[in-house]
Formats: structure tokens, sequence, C-alpha cells
């Protein structure tokens, strides 16, 4: 064989391991999913969805789990979202290159990267201990607000940044001030971009455990909160909790709340990609 | 008219300063808490000590088991992530035609939405019994299916990141090469990636961060048994996964065993904080090189 033969042969050979790597992945998901399906899918039905937890595995339920969830969502939104948006007007239509908006960036961009379970850290000190919240609804949405807050930033900051600079000009020149400009042309202009980063950040926030187990979120709450001072649980804390014993009962419950989890989680992400691919196509500056 | 701008523009600086208000609250929270801890504790007891025992009656405090079990994590997740995803990264854009690259990589981007505590689920039914079948001696709880299932996890942001630095080299790089008469492949490794390879860096380095503070699939697959060792078939434990078992018991605030939780989050701290600062360091230097 000469050389450039087995330097061909070398390169087909990488196409194929190409192939294998790029499908493996989503082998190994698709894999996954079915097990998922295959365990869990028999034991959800409306007792499931309605039933408070129990001690045995044929009567629990995730009514606590997704009621926590649910309300730890609203209640994140309403904290970090003004936060966010506001925080990434401030540093894309404000902020002069000033040393402390050098400093901010660098700043936001580590936040982003501290892992999840310091952040539990920080709530447990700060909103439980401090300011006296214990492992409450509002304790828990504070922390993973904090969390999501630099996925909120970024977004709004891009979808700011792709407004091009002609409407602001034309607002200025019908004689509007800074925030009427803001507030009445870049907004509206950026909005499907900013609520795409949004319902990504809620994705996000939706799937934690970690920080919730540090702030104190139990895995076992006999009742629903009916207000955010009230003891709570989520989700992802009851599927660790039943994915944790020992008894196959558990297991097969631990796998139908995956199944509500994961739909929720791909819905919001389903949303996230449908409004980008609609805003891609309705906007041409 | 005036008073009102004002006022709206310091509303939204307030919101912008909160984040370094959160960083501050980090450090402060990390370090208040972790001094108390190294007054009852020497640190070179800390850093030298060959075992963790905080929570037994006789009580040890070295740091290095529960570093060991997360390098351990760590290291076979970049051993599964950097490979598959680098080659997913040169595949999608010097062989696969961009049809097929718009439509994986949507896809792929799903293995980063799942919830890591759907991750760990499956390491502990699925992956476990099947090394099992074929590793008789691997325990119900060990590193190596934790740090596998971790690795999946992290292939998007390997393959994404490095796809970005590759599709950034300049067309006239590859064109060279092919005109030189190289195949795909010698294109690929010999100009393409050293050309990409500060970019490449950054993504392993990015995605060592993220498998450094992942708490959850280790909580559930990795064990909770401290341990120096580098042995991936018996069960570990993580620095995350400490400060998750001693949240669940019921360890009274203000006890040495509270503020153990802090001084493992410091370390785990200290660690992510060097690599992201790495990583924007290494992208500050070479990002430009070719504009």
């Amino acid at each position: 064989m000469t050389n450039s033969e087995s330097n061909r042969l070398k390169d087909k050979a990488f196409q194929v391991f190409g192939i294998f790597c790029t499908f493996i992945g989503l082998v190994v998901l698709a894999i996954f999913l079915f097990n998922i399906l295959e365990e869990g899918l028999s034991r959800i039905d409306w007792d499931f969805i309605i039933s408070l937890p129990s001690r045995r595995a044929g009567r629990a339920g995730i009514l606590t789990a997704w009621a926590g969830t649910l309300w730890i969502l609203v209640l994140t939104a309403i904290i970090a979202f003004p936060l966010g948006v506001g925080a990434g007007i401030y540093l894309e239509e404000y902020a002069r290159k000033t040393r402390l908006a050098n400093f901010l960036e660098i700043n936001i961009a580590n936040l982003a990267g501290v892992p999840s379970i310091i952040y539990g850290l920080l709530g447990l000190e700060i909103f439980v201990r401090q300011m006296h919240m214990g492992g409450s609804l509002l304790a828990g949405a504070c922390t993973l607000s904090l969390l999501i807050l630099p996925i909120i930033i970024v977004t709004t900051r891009e979808a700011i940044k792709a407004v091009p600079r002609s409407i602001r000009d034309g607002s200025y020149a019908l004689g509007a001030s800074k925030w009427q400009t803001v507030w009445a042309q870049v907004l509206p202009a950026s909005f499907g971009g900013i609520l795409t980063g949004m319902i990504l950040s809620l994705s996000r926030a939706v799937g934690e455990a970690a920080p919730l187990i540090v702030i104190g979120a139990l895995a076992y709450v006999p009742f629903t909160p009916s207000t955010p001072l009230d003891e709570f649980t989520v989700l992802p804390i009851q599927i660790f909790n039943w994915t944790s014993r020992p008894q196959a009962g558990f297991q097969t419950n631990a796998a139908a709340a995956i199944i509500v989890l994961l739909l929720i989680t791909f819905l919001l992400n389903g949303i996230a990609v449908y409004l980008r691919i609609r805003q891609q196509k309705k906007v041409k500056w | 008219m005036r008073v009102s701008e004002k006022i709206i523009e310091g509303l939204l600086w307030l919101s912008a300063v909160i984040t370094i208000l959160i960083t501050i609250g980090i450090v402060w929270v990390l370090l208040s808490e972790s001094v108390s801890f190294f007054r009852e504790v020497s640190i070179v007891e800390f850093l030298t000590e060959k075992e963790w025992t905080p929570l037994f009656a006789v009580k040890k405090f070295g740091i290095l088991p529960l570093v060991a079990g997360t390098f351990l994590t760590t290291a076979i997740a970049i051993a599964v992530a950097l490979p598959i995803g680098l080659t997913i990264a040169v595949y999608l854009n010097e062989y696969a035609h961009a049809r097929l690259k718009q439509t994986v990589k949507p896809l792929l981007e799903i293995l980063a939405t799942i919830p890591t505590v759907v991750y760990g689920f499956f390491a502990l039914t699925v992956v476990t019994p099947f090394l099992q079948s074929f590793i008789p001696k691997l325990a119900g709880f060990n590193a190596l299916s934790a740090g596998m299932v971790m690795g999946i996890m992290i292939i998007p942001m390997i393959s994404s990141l490095s796809e970005d630095a590759i599709s950034a080299v300049p067309k006239s790089l590859r064109e060279a090469a092919y005109g030189m008469g190289s195949t795909r492949l010698q294109t690929s490794f010999g100009v393409m990636v050293p050309a990409a390879s500060s970019g490449i860096i950054v993504s392993v380095i990015l995605a060592v961060s993220r498998a450094v503070g992942e708490t959850m699939i280790v909580a559930i697959a990795a064990g909770q048994q401290p341990r120096l060792t580098l042995n991936p078939l018996v069960p570990i434990e993580t620095i995350t996964t400490y400060i998750v078992q001693v949240s669940l018991g019921d360890v009274p605030h203000g006890s040495l065993e509270y503020r153990t939780i802090f001084a493992a989050g410091i370390t785990l701290f200290i660690f992510t904080f060097a690599l992201n600062n790495i990583s924007f360091w290494i992208k500050k230097k070479y990002q430009e090189k070719y504009d």
C-alpha cells in the first residue's frame, strides 16, 4: 500500500469514527429515554399526580413535588426577571466603557461558572439564617434567582445588542429620552430574544436539586405549600429521594417522576427553540 | 421627566451592581464560616491528613479523600467527553454536510438540558448494572459509572465550544492544506485543530470546571465513602456529595460539623474560580490572533 492510499484509508476510518461519536450521545439518550418510559410510564396515572408522598411506594404520589416546583418557578421568575433584564439593559444601554462596566462583565462571567451547590451555601447563610426565611419557598426562590441571574443578563444583552443603532437614532431624532427609547423601541424589538433567555433560565432552575437540598428543602412534605413562607419539596428532590431508596417500587416511582420532570424541561426548551426560530424568521433589520 | 429618568437609571444600575454583591456574598459566607472552622482545625491537618471523618466519633479533617474523589470522577468524565466531543467538532466542521450539522447540533444540546438528577438515576440504575455484567468487581456505587455519565452530559459543552473555535479558523488555512494535497484528516489534525487549540483548551477547562462542581450525579451514583484512592471501581465521595450528605442530615447550626461544609465549599470554589479565570485569560490572550 502506498503512502497516499494509507492516508486515504485513515481519512475514511476517521469519517466512520466521526459518525459513531456524533451519534453515540444520541443513542445513549434514546436508550435512556426508552428505559425511563418502559419503567415509569405504566406508573403514571391520575392518582400518582394528585397523591401525597407516602412510605408505601404504591400509594405515593408527586402532588407536593410538582406543586413545589410550580411555586418555585413562579417566585423565581418574579424575583429574577426584573433584576436580570434590568442589569442587562444597564450594561448594554447605559454603562460606559468604564472600569466598573468592565469589572461587572468579568464578574458576571465568573458567577456563571460558580457551581450551583455554592449558591446553596450562600442561600443557607444569607436567606435561611440571616434573613430568617428558614427552608421556605421564598428562600429557595431567592437562591435559584441568584443562580440564573447570569443567564438572563447574558441573553438580555445579546438580544439588545442585535437591535440596530438606526432604531435608537430614529427615536432620539423624534425627541425621545433615553428611557423612552429603551422602553418603546429597544425592548419591544428585542423582546423575543429576552423571552427566550428567560425561559431557558427557568428550564435550568426547574432541574436544580443541589442548592435547594443545601438550603434545607425537605424530601418529605406532607402538604402542598400555600404561602411563600411554607416548607417545600420539588420534583428533582423527590426523584433524588426515591432513587436513593433500595426498594424497587420507589425506583419505579422515580422513573415516573422523571417523565414528568423531563416533560416540563422539554416543554420549556421547546418553547424557547420555537421562539428563537420565529424570531430569526421575522426580524430582518 | 429628568428626575424619573435618573431614578430609572439608578434602579438599572442597582440591578447590575447586585451581581457584585452576590460575589461578595459568596466570598464572605465561605470565608467567615471557614475562618471559624480553621480556628478549631489546623490548616496543615486539613491539607495533609489522609482521612475525612467529621461525622464519626473519632473526627479527622483531611480534605484529600474528597479532593481525590472529585478528581477521579472529573478525570473519567473528561476521558469520555474530550475524545468524543472533539471528534464531533472536527467531523461536523470538516466532514459533514451543512444540513447534518444543523440537525445534529440542537439534538446534542438536548444532552445538556436534562436535569442532572435524571443522569444520576441513569448512572445508578442502568449504567452500573450494565458495567457490572463484565466488571464483576464493580461496586454498586462507584466513580466509574458516575464519571462516564457525567462525560456524556458534558459532550455538548466540549463539542459546541470546540466547533466554534474550529469554524473561526480562517478558510485560507484549510485551503492551503488541501492545496498541498492533504487529506481531510491531515487537514483537520495537522492544521485546523492546532490553529483552534486555544479555543479547544478553553472548552476543556470549562468542562473540567463544570465536572468538578457537578453534584447530583455523583451524590446518587458514586457513593458517600470518602476514600483516598484512584480506583474507579469502589465507592468514593466528592466534595459536592459531602455537602449534600451533611445538608440531608441533622447537623446543628454553628457546630464544627456544620462548618465543614463551608470549608469543603471554599475548596471547591477555589478550584472552579481558578479554572474559570485561566480560561478567560487564555481566551483574551489568544482570541484575536487571526483577525
